[in-house]
């Protein structure tokens, strides 16, 4: 078992149940130390739902994630609330508090330790909400920011107590290009800066080929390719082709509009196995 | 039907089982420090300070009402028994409904309230986001839901208590001309400490079952804005329905004491 420990985080066989249907179908992952990995899949293909299971917000049916070689789930919570606390995540919607300010959503974690001085937090609020490109929002509530500044927010306040390893859910979507691209600049200085693990979950291709180190694609409850950006483009499994080129027809089935079929040349609508 | 009967009472069989384990976990972290005090206090204005114009609305009429009907009916019945409605008013009121009153309107105006914010937070994935940042939502939010809840409905309930006889001596001396001395004199001498505190007994478990199974039921909350409705109306139904069901047990196990 010495070789579990050789990655930041690695999930083995993880199944899990939600709602009456198989999420996930056995996922194996593993992600080394300082590394970006991205996960791209189709919306409702149960990637915010992996990512739960790394920050212990699911408990899996089978399988176990291991954080540093320590596994998650079935050790006391005490043990448990220790591998987590070294989380970062930001969530697909932000998920500000709205009943807090701004700055007290930053610093939450700060506020609630009781162990920061008003001017620490201070200072730490205007220098995360500074490294996501924001200034003068501190004593605004959520509801007063549009999508992408609540995003932002939320990005702040994943990093705000400088954790090692950071998850992000959809960290582009919903925001303009400039804008995500100061997010994947932002995730590749955090890279590079404070060498957090990351896993970071998107459609966005282009923000996907920019900050990864490697990708995985999740299809159908499973991951069926993980490679370098360059491999993943080059790729001969026909789900990931068709995934990254956002073609339509394809061997991923999706609901075709006015039950047209596809055109000659590419098979569509049938299940196979990838190899 | 049988069957539809059955599945219903299962479900809620199995639901009591888990309010009884959320009041578990809800005491074992009112000692975990640091209390959450803002929260705390954000609730007692909430719960308590908030509700005081629509609990004084209630307590006045159900007073003036009850004095008026009660008044009525010994006049037109029992010539010159008049003056113990002071007594009657006194005693339904401290007894029975000012606990009950209160309670409700604050299940309808607080409890809607917690389940709403509690349930938005869980379909925006607040409560998620609680946990990731190393807080235990049932100390962060429940804790000071309860404790709030547990003392501010017995203060409420002894404010209805006053406002209602208030509102009968209002109506007793100002519509019906009765006799100011024997009124209150009546009063004093029906009412005792025990039924008042007897009322402060029930109002202190309704405290509770209004802010925990708000709570519950907001944990529970599925499916985004339409899920949170569900369960808000769901919450006020199940704390009405469990109130009353408490009521009738503690009035029969504080009565039974005398
Ligand atoms: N708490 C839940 N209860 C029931 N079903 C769920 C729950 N969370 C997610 N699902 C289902 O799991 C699937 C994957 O969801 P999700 O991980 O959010 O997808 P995505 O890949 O778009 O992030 C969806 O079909 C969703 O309906
Ligand atoms: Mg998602």
């Amino acid at each position: 078992m010495s070789q579990t420990s050789d990655y930041a985080i690695e999930v083995r066989g993880l199944k899990k149940q939600l709602g009456g249907k198989e999420v996930l179908r056995g996922v194996d992952l593993s992600i080394c130390r300082g590394e970006t990995m991205v996960i791209i899949g189709q919306s409702g293909c149960g990637k915010s739902v992996l990512l739960k299971h790394i920050v212990g917000l699911h408990y899996p049916d089978d399988g176990e994630v291991f954080i540093d070689g320590k596994p998650l789930n079935g050790v006391s919570s005490a043990e448990r609330l220790a591998l987590l606390s070294e989380f970062g995540m930001l969530f697909q919607g932000a998920a500000l508090f709205d009943s807090l300010t701004i700055a007290e959503n930053v610093v939450f974690r700060h506020i609630q330790s009781r162990r920061y001085s008003q001017k620490e937090m201070d200072r730490i609020v205007d220098e995360k909400l500074e490294m996501v490109g924001l200034s003068g929002v501190a004593h605004l509530k959520p509801a007063e920011l549009s999508g992408g500044m609540q995003k932002r927010v939320g990005l702040a306040r994943a990093i705000a107590a400088d954790p090692k390893f950071i998850l992000y859910d959809e960290p582009t979507t919903g925001l303009d290009p400039i804008m995500a691209d100061q997010i994947n600049d932002l995730i590749l200085h955090m890279k590079d800066m404070l060498n957090v693990t990351s896993i970071a979950v998107t459609h966005d291709m282009v923000s996907a080929y920019k900050i990864s180190d490697r990708i995985s694609m999740l299809y159908q409850g499973e991951v069926i390719e993980t490679d370098t950006p360059e491999r993943i483009q080059r790729s001969k499994n026909p789900y990931v082709r068709q995934f990254i080129r956002g073609e339509a027809y394809g061997p991923i089935t999706t609901v075709r509009p006015f039950g047209r079929t596809a055109p000659s040349g590419t098979k569509g609508g049938k299940h196979e196995t990838p190899q | 039907m049988i069957r539809f009967v059955g599945a219903k009472t299962l479900d809620f069989v199995t639901q009591l089982g888990e309010i009884a384990l959320l009041l578990m976990e809800t005491v074992r972290n009112i000692f975990r420090r640091p209390f959450p005090r803002r929260n705390f206090f954000e609730q007692i204005v909430k719960i308590g300070w908030n509700s005081i114009p629509v609990t004084f609305f209630t307590a006045i009429s159900t007073g003036a009402i009850l004095a008026l009907q009660t008044g009525y009916a010994m006049m037109s019945n029992v010539k010159g028994t008049e003056h113990f409605v002071g007594g009657v008013v006194a005693l339904s009121v401290t007894r029975e409904l000012g606990p009950i009153l209160c309670a409700i309107m604050i299940a309808g105006r607080a409890g809607s309230g917690i389940t709403a914010e509690i349930g938005t937070m869980k379909v925006t994935e607040q409560i998620d986001a609680l946990v990731t940042l190393s807080a235990n939502p049932v100390h962060y939010l429940i804790v000071p839901r309860v404790l709030a809840g547990v003392i501010v409905l017995p203060l409420l309930t002894l404010f209805t208590d006053l406002v209602a006889i208030l509102g009968g001596m209002l109506v007793a001396f100002l519509e019906m001309g009765l006799n100011e001395a024997q009124y209150i004199e009546t009063t004093l001498r029906m009412l005792t400490i025990s039924d008042i505190n007897n009322g402060l007994i029930k109002s202190v478990v309704f405290g509770l079952l209004i802010t925990l199974i708000a709570s519950f039921e907001g944990f529970r909350t599925k499916g985004g804005a339409e899920g949170v409705g569900k369960s808000t109306t769901r919450s006020v139904v199940m704390i009405c329905m469990s109130i009353l069901f408490f009521d009738y047990v503690l009035t029969s196990l504080l009565t039974t004491n005398f």
